[in-house]
């Protein structure tokens, strides 16, 4: 995907279609949603900085203990744990910084990881939770 | 077809603005800021934002929604959240912005408290 904003619902939409054609509920589908919306969101703005061309790769994977999503850049990446903690009273009116957050709050399991070639590559696990 | 509509109503010195569709990245968070940015022009401090119809919103819309928060401040007014979805309280708890909004369920209360 291009890295404009427009990626981000593009992102989005495969990734519901992808999450509905394997059974997932509703609420699953809408925590999918939100961390791929976010993740996305981070590649195109903080890693490739809006310059289209650099591309945002994603790729999704189905199993029996859930979907794994990764999303990645080809940024110049950056330290995770250099982020300050939004919910930290000092940050709390702060704009940005709250995308992280809201990835880790929903999936169950978010890293991040310096591919070879550089950029950020983030992998996100969410247990599936069939649809009845 | 944009992501958000916006439109504006006043209620004595308070205007409230009824949101609906989403408050994401992009055109969503623009319509917002400049909103806001319009009515602080106008000498409107008092704002009221009625979230009932937003359906979506994403880290960057909270994001605006702070940064409308602090500007209205900064101008001397208040700006109070009504009708939040669960989805949008959820986020607002997990960010502990729960703490800073203040957050009603009617339109009734939110107004009163303005006086």
């Amino acid at each position: 995907m291009p890295s404009r904003i427009e990626s981000v619902d593009e992102a989005a939409l495969k990734a519901e279609a992808f999450a509905r054609e394997n059974g997932c509920s509703e609420e699953f589908m809408s925590a999918v949603d939100l961390a791929v919306r976010e993740s996305v969101a981070n590649a195109v703005k903080h890693g490739n900085k809006f310059d289209e061309s650099k591309k945002v790769e994603m790729t999704m994977n189905c199993s029996d203990e859930g979907i794994e999503i990764t999303v990645r850049d080809f940024g110049t990446g950056f330290m995770v744990n250099d982020v300050p903690d939004p919910t930290n009273p000092e940050n709390l009116l702060k704009v940005n910084g709250r995308g992280i957050l809201f990835m880790r709050s929903f999936m169950d399991e978010v890293e991040w990881s310096n591919p070879p070639g550089g950029g950020i590559k983030v992998k996100m696990f969410k247990k599936t939770i069939n649809a009845d | 077809m944009a992501d958000i509509t916006i439109s504006e109503r006043q209620a004595g010195d308070v205007t409230i603005l009824d949101l609906s569709g989403k408050v994401t990245i992009g055109e969503g968070s623009v319509a917002l800021r400049n909103a806001i940015r319009r009515l602080l022009g106008e000498g409107k401090n008092k704002i009221l934002l009625n979230l009932g119809g937003v359906g979506y919103i994403d880290s960057s819309g909270i994001g605006e929604l702070v940064s409308s928060f602090t500007a209205v401040n900064k101008e001397g007014g208040t700006l109070k959240l009504l009708n939040l979805t669960q989805k949008i309280q959820d986020l607002l708890a997990i960010t502990k912005l729960l703490t800073v909004f203040d957050v009603y369920d009617t339109e009734a209360d939110a107004l009163a408290s303005y006086s």
